[in-house]
């Protein structure tokens, strides 16, 4: 009875967590969905996300300096050298799988290379361009 | 120069009291490179949130004051956004507050400092000819910055600043610092 109610709560455990489990697509479509109350028409682009990812914004870096201009590569902080990951999740399969981890870094990097946080026309842009990479 | 600031300390009384107090109050909480059994355990969430951009550094190496003041700064963090959440600043707070250094990190001017880089103890393992380091050892392109510490502490990622894994990067600068070792 008790070895049942463990497995039970186990599969349970198991379950809740395939579907808190996030993937890319959702990420797209959150930021498509909320850039969409500003603006009814829009639509992701690869290609403008592509092009914020590599220009500066007026500030000192851009997405590209710590992360470097391919994003399938790993990058390297720009102040301590560290490296970082890659951003594409065809070369890393933990990106963009985390709400935590996406509003941290948006809201923290975007604040480093504009100066303020990011639309979500800007993010849903960034991811869209993001899984394109490698596909 | 360091001649000197010894010279300087023997001529001024209230210096060299200064000096004397602040090794007898440092000595027994002090992090020194024979010290590795007293390290504090590296926690998953400070490593997470604090070791994403650079080494997790030890926490013994900054005072609870210094440690105070680099959480509550987290939004200018030495010139990005490095902000945390509630929950997460929370931990890690925590964390720093229970293994901070027991000594004072506080600088000349009473502030406590935010850069373990600046704490006298760091500043004299550090020296030039310390280990084989020179002066421009922190500015080579293998090092960085002398926030790089996995650049010459190959344990560092996992917490470990033992002598033993010491390698200062690039040969050509070992063998000039042998050399200028014997001449001297």
């Amino acid at each position: 009875m008790k070895a049942k109610t463990t497995l039970g709560g186990a599969m349970l455990m198991l379950a809740s967590l395939a579907a808190t489990a996030a993937q890319p697509a959702d990420f797209l479509a959150r930021f498509e969905r909320e850039a969409r109350q500003a603006d009814g028409a829009f639509a992701a682009s690869p290609a403008r996300g592509e092009a914020w990812f590599q220009a500066r914004h007026g500030r000192e870096w851009s997405c590209s300096t710590c992360h470097t201009p391919d994003p399938a590569g790993r990058g390297k902080h720009a102040v301590t050298g560290k490296p970082i990951e890659p951003m594409a999740p065809v070369a890393n399969p933990e990106r963009l799988t985390s709400d935590r981890s996406v509003d941290k870094w948006f809201r923290r990097n975007c604040r480093d290379v504009v100066g303020r946080e990011c639309t979500p026309a800007e993010k849903a842009d960034v991811i869209a361009y993001l899984m394109r990479v490698g596909s | 120069m360091q001649a000197k600031t010894t010279r300087d300390s023997r001529r001024n009384p209230v210096r060299l009291a200064l000096f004397a107090a602040a090794l007898a109050l440092g000595a027994p909480a002090m992090a020194d490179d024979d010290d590795d059994n007293r390290r504090a355990p590296m926690s998953p969430a400070y490593v997470e949130e604090c070791g994403a951009c650079h080494v997790a550094f030890p926490p013994e190496l900054l005072s609870r004051r210094s440690w105070n003041a680099v959480v509550d700064g987290l939004a200018e963090h030495f010139g990005t956004d490095a902000s945390l959440d509630a929950q997460a600043l929370a931990t890690v707070r925590d964390y720093l507050d229970a293994y901070a250094g027991r000594r004072s990190t506080d600088g000349a001017n009473g502030k406590p400092l935010l850069r373990i880089t600046d704490t006298r103890w760091f500043q004299r393992e550090h020296r030039a000819g310390e280990h084989g380091l020179r002066a421009d050892t922190f500015k080579r392109a293998e090092v960085g910055s002398a926030a790089n510490c996995g650049a010459c502490h190959r344990g560092a990622a996992d917490g470990s600043y033992a002598e033993r894994e010491i390698r200062v990067p690039a040969p050509g600068v070992r063998a000039n610092i042998t050399a200028q070792g014997r001449t001297q």
